[in-house]
């Protein structure tokens, strides 16, 4: 879809069914989609259309049950489970509506964490957070715990820790359904901005007004792409006085 | 939009010449509704024959009448004391909202749902990349204007940084049309799917459309993983 860009994500004929038999049920069905650094697309649809299955999938957190998923040029779908939560680790962040941070650990602990897992030695792993949390402007924050933040500041601290270190990939499910629509905003500037620095995010979200922060809209409905926007273009003149 | 009440509502601060009255109309409200040299002196006209405005140098001696073409270019004109209280009322009176607005869109799917033989879906699915369209432009119009009003800083108080949030929040109102607008289409296409649904399950109705399969099944699997696995 990109040539020129590098492409972060890539689903190839994904489909997958949940339970078995008669109750069988197709959560997704031959899902084409590619995701390129610097490009932020949006996943909307019903609930029950299929954008969490999608966004697991594409995270490795579900394997499809035909079809390719690849993540920066690897084949997520035939690693074996040490490799894809390897892979996870170094490569693939969430970001969720309800922040998903550790109450015990300050900011930067918890953006460092993800690194940590990975092996990181701490010095190094906490030198990473620190450059992620920079990089969402809450550096000066670093030591305060979640609960002495405001949820557009733990949303923040949500993106560094989903883009710390080597990461390149953010999977936002929701992240702006707990915020009011002014921080929304903020937040999604933010994610905004870290795509744009090369990131390459998917996100999930019900609210048009979020999903307009994307590059594409790609519409689900009963598991299948109905629609699909095509790519931003420059702004046009819409208005008479464009400032 | 009342023109009129835009107008005297700007005269209201300052006297104005007629065509900084257009050009102050045009940059607080973001260029959205262009007014032409006429239009506004034609308004103004009226509102001074209704002795709601008047030109500035009324009152003094010598006065001259407000209508004529030189008066236009060369006078400013002000509110009189009872434009001012018919200003006042019109910021304590609601905008009714019980006329709606003729939308083509609104007309178009009123007609396409009962007009037979058109794809309603195929319908709902073009205006929706449109409206996203429209939506996405406005989002990058809006983040731009955040970001150099950022850029100037809070030091620059005052008219500009005012006429910048009436900017700001033209644009968000325009970006919570568009949302409303997606929203009503997806329930558009919600609603008729289940109308689709319900035919197909009545035997005698068998239509071929697909049986949907719309269950609450993702985010079952994901659930139980997430929770310790997910940074």
């Amino acid at each position: 879809m990109n040539a020129e860009r590098e492409v972060a994500l890539r689903l190839v004929g994904v489909s997958k069914t949940h339970g078995e038999g008669a109750t069988a049920v197709a959560a997704l069905t031959d899902i084409d989609l590619d995701v390129a650094r610097g490009e932020l697309v949006a996943l909307m649809g019903p609930s029950g259309s299929g954008k969490s299955t999608l966004l697991n999938i594409a995270g490795g957190l579900d394997g499809p049950d035909a079809g390719e998923v690849t993540v920066m040029g690897r084949r997520l779908d035939t690693a074996d489970v040490r490799e894809r939560a390897r892979m996870r680790r170094q490569q693939v962040g969430y970001v969720f509506q309800d922040y998903n941070l550790v109450a015990a650990l300050t900011a930067v602990e918890n953006v460092a964490l993800p690194r940590e897992l990975d092996g990181t030695r701490p010095r190094r792993a906490r030198r990473q957070a620190m450059e992620a949390l920079e990089a969402v402007g809450i550096a000066d924050l670093a030591s305060r715990y979640p609960d002495d933040m405001s949820g557009g500041q733990r949303q923040r601290v949500a993106i560094a820790r989903a883009l710390v270190g080597p990461r390149s990939i953010v999977l936002a499910d929701e992240p702006t359904g707990a915020l009011d629509s002014v921080t929304g905003e903020e937040v999604m500037a933010i994610l905004r901005a870290r795509v744009d620095a090369g990131a390459a995010g998917l996100l999930v979200t019900h609210e048009p007004r979020f999903a307009a922060w994307s590059d594409r809209t790609v519409f689900l409905r009963d598991g299948r792409v109905v629609d699909a926007t095509r790519p931003a273009g420059d702004v046009t003149e819409l208005l008479v006085t464009d400032r | 939009m009342s023109i009129r009440l835009g107008i005297m509502a700007l005269l209201a601060e300052e006297p104005m010449y007629g065509y900084q009255v257009r050009q102050e109309f045009e940059s607080r409200t973001g260029g959205t509704w262009p007014l032409n040299v006429g239009q506004v002196y034609t308004t103004i006209g009226r509102l001074v024959r209704d002795r709601l405005v008047e030109t500035a140098s009324q009152g003094e001696a010598g006065h001259r009448e407000g209508d004529d073409a030189d008066t236009r270019e060369t006078e400013r004109y002000r509110l009189t004391a009872t434009g001012r209280a018919e200003v006042g009322r019109w910021w304590r009176t609601p905008v009714r909202r019980d006329v709606p607005a003729r939308d083509e869109l609104t007309i178009k799917l009123a007609l396409a749902v009962t007009v037979p033989g058109v794809d309603v879906g195929a319908i709902v699915q073009i205006q929706r990349n449109e409206t996203m369209r429209a939506l996405r432009e406005y989002t990058l119009l809006k983040a731009r204007a955040d970001r150099a009003a950022h850029a100037v800083g809070g030091s620059d108080a005052g008219a500009s940084s005012g006429n910048d949030l009436a900017w700001s929040l033209l644009l968000d109102n325009l970006v919570f049309m568009a949302e409303a607008e997606m929203r009503w289409l997806d329930h558009i296409e919600s609603r008729l799917a289940r109308a689709a649904r319900s035919r197909s399950m009545r035997p005698a109705a068998s239509d071929g459309v697909p049986r949907d399969t719309s269950a609450p099944a993702s985010g079952v699997a994901g659930g139980a993983a997430r929770a310790g696995d997910a940074w």
